[in-house]
């Protein structure tokens, strides 16, 4: 595992059952139990119609590929070579930041709408992230 | 609001421009407002209304020596200028106070006396944006063009069209950072900084600032010079993330703003003679162009690439050569309003003939706020 030596998220009350469920290996969305609305980032209200009665549920990690960009500026703890930051759409309808892995961080191998499935990089004891990977199969 | 009701009668920008690595950044705020005070004939006595961003508005009128009954700190980005000309124009028509002052200075490149720029890793941005390696504009405000490149069959050709006609404009004006011509291959090989995005389609780290001085239409003629009276605002925001604006391919805050600032102004869009939207990165004036209604929805990199927005040309776009080669200290927005209201004057160093109507367009953060302000050179 590469060093860990970037910023890394401090959760919240209302943000800590995402991170709990990125440690344990499950991407958790949250949707409202009244018009149903998935949504992400967390809280414990639904944006779109503001009801309080929300619930947290895991999602199936599927996602496809919104857009990006492969930064090319020096990011030493990311390594020497560029790398992708990308925004991916989830099968539930939100959308999240990201890192595209285990595939070349190239324009011909990160093809917008591609398919893609959450993988969980361990950065600490308490925050592993959800990155994103060339879907199999 | 009300129309012609209020005029900038003082614009200034510091003296010095680019490189200034023997000023603070308050001592550029203190440079650009004393200019500004001098072309409006004020001293800060006359001043009862401040509004600044980035810095506290506190502490600019504290160095200056003004006591306002008005202060507006609205901190929202770039476009923080165009929203405070919207306030101080509110608070005018409403007898809040009567001259206002608003500010821009940023020690961009030097950084001398500059805040740092960090964000809490218990924000909404540091827990779903930085941990995946963005560090700045370059590496965010550039990831929704690929959704729209290939919604629209737009081109990295097309983005490099963008920089080569603001550098065309640039070349006219001496006091831009970068004036030699330069062509689509000169772009499309310049470094790679964040793709599809290379150096020359990323706006400039410059050192500067500049200031307004607003007050009522009916006062405004007794001022040495030239009234610019402003016809209509907007403003509004979206996301602090730019992962979760609503759409890449368009941005909700710019037809928010625009649209007000058009129904406020009553104007169409064959009235205006000049435009200025904030150039962070080459795809933004192609947004721009759409957003406010200037062009159908895909078609603002063609209009660019055809020349429409050239000198000469029916929709003069940035004609200070914008934030790719005029000059951006952090907060280009108060350079974009300046060159309004130069053209305006009919100063400009490149100058639309009898332009009569102009608009500067801003963005603030990542797509996360926009405003939107309507000038006029006609008396009401």
């Amino acid at each position: 595992m590469a060093e860990y030596n970037r910023p890394l998220p401090a959760p919240t009350p209302e943000t800590r059952h995402f991170w709990d469920g990125c440690r344990e290996g499950e991407l958790r969305l949250q949707r409202c139990t009244s018009c149903r609305e998935s949504y992400f980032p967390p809280r414990p209200f639904c944006p779109a119609c503001g009801s309080r009665e929300v619930e947290v549920y895991k999602a199936s990690g599927k996602a496809t590929l919104y857009s990006y960009v492969i930064n090319h500026r020096p990011r030493p703890d990311f390594g020497d070579v560029p790398h992708s930051i990308a925004v991916v759409t989830l099968e539930e309808g939100p959308r999240m930041m990201t890192n595209i892995v285990d595939c070349p961080q190239t324009p011909d191998a990160l093809i917008l709408d591609m398919r893609l499935e959450v993988t969980f990089e361990k950065a600490s004891d308490e925050i592993s992230l959800p990155k994103f990977r060339p879907a199999k199969g | 609001m009300k129309q012609k009701t209020v005029a900038v009668v003082g614009a200034a920008e510091t003296t010095e421009m680019g490189k200034i690595p023997n000023t603070s950044q308050l001592m550029l705020h203190a440079d650009a407002a004393l200019n500004a005070m001098q072309d409006a004939g004020l001293t800060a006595k006359d001043i009862d209304g401040i509004a600044t961003a980035g810095d506290s508005p506190v502490e600019v009128a504290h160095y200056l020596g003004i006591t306002p009954t008005w202060v507006d700190g609205t901190s929202v980005g770039g476009c923080s200028f165009m929203l405070h000309v919207r306030h101080a124009a509110a608070a005018i028509n409403e007898g809040l106070c009567n001259t206002v002052l608003i500010t821009h200075a940023e020690s961009g490149r030097s950084r001398v006396g500059a805040r740092r720029f960090a964000r809490d890793p218990a924000s909404q941005q540091g827990q779903f944006e930085v941990p995946y390696g963005i560090t700045n504009p370059p590496s965010m405000f550039t990831i929704p063009a690929l959704r729209y490149m290939k919604t629209y069959g737009v081109t990295e050709e097309d983005l490099a069209h963008v920089a080569v006609v603001q550098r065309e404009w640039a070349s006219m004006n001496p006091r831009a950072s970068f004036r030699d011509l330069i062509t689509v291959d000169d772009v499309l090989n310049s470094k790679m900084i964040a793709w599809p995005f290379r150096l020359l389609m990323c706006c400039l780290v410059t050192d500067g600032g500049g200031a307004l001085i607003l007050t009522s239409a009916e006062r405004a003629r007794d001022f040495p010079q030239k009234p610019v009276y402003i016809l209509g605002t907007g403003e509004s925001c979206e996301t602090p993330m730019i992962s979760q604006m609503e759409d890449f391919t368009t941005s909700k805050a710019f037809r928010v703003s625009g649209r007000k600032a058009f129904e406020e102004a009553g104007i169409k869009h064959s009235d205006v003679d000049h435009l200025m939207i904030y150039d962070a990165f080459a795809h933004l004036p192609v947004y721009g162009l759409e957003d406010l209604g200037f062009c159908e929805r895909g078609q603002g990199a063609a209009f660019i690439r055809e020349g429409n927005t050239r000198p000469g040309a029916k929709l003069p776009l940035n004609t200070n050569g914008g934030g790719l080669s005029y000059m951006h200290s952090g907060m280009y927005g108060m350079y974009a309003l300046q060159e309004s209201v130069r053209q305006m004057r009919g100063i400009a160093p490149a100058q639309v003939p009898g332009a009569k109507i102009s608009i500067a367009h801003g963005v603030g953060g990542m797509f996360a706020s926009s405003g939107t302000i309507v000038f006029s050179n006609e008396a009401p």
